[in-house]
């Protein structure tokens, strides 16, 4: 790791669903400004991990540290802006009976009842949007509703709303899922982007070969908890990580 | 009766359509309105007017107390709970005797007056009673239409949309569910004292729940989240019946048949056109 100060420090944390522990007594730092993946079988734990670090699930114990200090016991969803976080889902969330740019538009305006119920957006959301689209290559597509993109621009203006977040903190829970050469190549962009101006990336991915080429370090999960970590190219050559996704 | 409908169409539209929360309790907060403009006229001896804004402030009152307990309750569970406030509701107006005085209901509830800068307007003149409501029905289409456009708007949309996922960007949906709810009640209620002072009376039996199922009804006939549909769906409701006498339905059985027209308008609009006439959102 190039930076010792960490974005995130995750201690003993643990998430169970009854009595299936999805995460269990999971510790690991994450460093400011890099792109670090999170790899593991189905099943080990990874979008939990995520759904807890941006409050979709409620954490049972343990703590976040965010940026060395602030700890946190309790994340709401709503307030992880607050924290500079953002994601996208393994499965696309999108609000599918609205168009493309308002999908877009409703992230970048006012977040209280009061002061959004006076604002129309302006002319300079507007053109932030269409930046945007023309950055993930839909801007053809700006007045279509959600639900009649295919697969892979789905994930894209998935992608696009995390972005135009603008936060420190970039949670991707399989940005390629589904991606045709031409989309990955414009995610990966993106992602080399991110880490260029300093932000950090947590990626959860399961092509290798984008791992190797994107990630500055990586975990291995397996069954809720730590299986391995470092750089690419020394974890992905361990047994015990062959194993966890082959099989012994 | 079509203006007063399309004020509850409306209302109910920005609920329903736009924030997608299938409520079922509107005639409760129409009731809440049409009793709180007759008593607080009556016996208070208000003017139309403030007796309208007191039942406006006391629907919005309910409105946050109901909302505060629909908070906890999602999708199906949401739709049986405000079925049963307005069962609640309709309850207190036939038992709450001293108050509502139960079935006899509430008569004499005077018309508005206006006398103001040497104007004089008293509206007991049907005519000017019918300008009268058609003037705040644009007021509150253009209230609705205001909010629809406005972020708020937007942020009602993504609500309906996935609620978890618009608070990942730092929206509180509670807020935003509760505020709208309010803001619903309250248009509610002035149809509620419209309908008063047009009949100059007022009962329980307006206020049962199949008359929230009705509005409802409506807005999904004209069109969820297009308030130009809920205009059309109360037109054609309000206007069914008159129609169905010329289609020479005994007087005895049109009320019923009016009830089955409904039921088999909806059913078709389910299975052929889900979003309704004019409609941009399908439950």
């Amino acid at each position: 790791m190039k930076n010792d100060k960490n974005i995130i420090e995750v201690k003993n944390l643990v998430k169970h669903f009854g009595g299936v522990y999805a995460v269990n007594d999971l510790s690991l730092k994450i460093p400011r400004g890099e792109v670090v993946s999170i790899i593991g079988p189905n099943g080990s734990g990874k979008s939990t991990l995520v759904n807890l670090l941006s409050g979709m699930v409620e954490i049972n114990s343990g703590v976040v540290i965010l940026n060395d200090a602030e700890k946190l016991k309790k994340i709401k969803s709503y307030e992880i802006q607050d924290l500079s976080i953002t994601r996208t889902f393994q499965e696309v969330r999108l609000f599918e009976q609205m168009t493309v740019i308002d999908n877009l538009l409703v992230v970048l305006t006012n977040r209280s009842v009061f002061g959004s119920f006076f604002e129309v957006h302006k002319k300079y959301h507007l053109e932030e949007v269409e930046r945007m689209l023309q950055r993930v290559g839909l801007e053809a597509k700006k007045n279509q509703l959600a639900k009649n993109l295919s697969y892979g621009q789905r994930k894209l203006l998935e992608i696009a709303r995390a972005l135009l977040m603008k936060t420190e903190i970039y949670l991707f829970d399989e940005p390629f899922a589904g991606l045709f050469h031409a989309m990955i190549k414009t995610v990966s962009g993106i992602i080399k982007d991110l880490r260029k101006e300093g932000k950090t990336v947590i990626l959860i991915e399961h092509n290798m070969d984008l791992i190797r080429e994107l990630s500055d370090y990586v975990f291995v999960m397996d069954e809720g908890s730590l299986l391995a970590e470092g750089e690419p190219d020394s974890v992905l050559k361990k047994k015990s990580v062959i194993e966890a996704y082959l099989g012994k | 009766m079509f203006s007063i409908y399309a004020i509850l169409g409306v209302s109910l539209n920005l609920v329903v359509g736009y924030t997608g929360l299938v409520s079922v309790t509107q005639a409760a907060f129409y009731g809440i309105g049409a009793y709180a403009t007759a008593l607080i006229a009556k016996t208070a001896g208000f003017g139309f007017f403030s007796s309208m804004l007191i039942g406006v402030i006391v629907a919005g009152l309910i409105g946050l107390l109901i909302g505060l307990v629909l908070s906890k309750f999602r999708d199906d569970y949401y739709v049986i709970v405000t079925v049963g406030f307005n069962i609640i509701a309709y309850g207190i107006f036939m038992n709450w005797h001293s108050l509502t005085r139960g079935p006899l209901g509430i008569v004499a509830v005077p018309r508005p007056k206006i006398d103001f800068l040497g104007l004089h307007l008293d509206f007991n003149n049907n005519l000017l009673f019918l300008a009268l409501v058609l003037v705040f029905l644009a007021l509150i289409y253009f209230l609705a239409r205001f909010i629809a456009k406005s972020s708020f708007g937007r942020v009602l949309k993504a609500i309906r949309e996935d609620e978890k996922a618009i608070q990942v960007f730092g929206y509180n949906a509670f807020y935003f569910k509760l505020a709208i709810f309010v803001i619903s009640a309250g248009m509610a209620a002035v149809a509620g004292s419209f309908f008063a002072s047009y009949l100059r009376f007022t009962s329980p039996n307006t206020f049962v729940l199949m008359e929230s199922v009705l509005i409802l009804s409506m807005i999904i006939l004209g069109g969820l989240a297009n308030l130009k549909g809920s205009l059309l769906g109360a037109f054609i409701l309000v206007l069914l019946p008159e129609l169905m006498r010329f289609v020479g339905f005994p007087n005895e059985i049109a009320a019923e048949m009016r009830q089955i027209v409904y039921g088999v308008i909806l059913v078709l609009l389910m299975i052929y056109k889900p979003s309704g006439i004019m409609g941009e959102y399908k439950l």
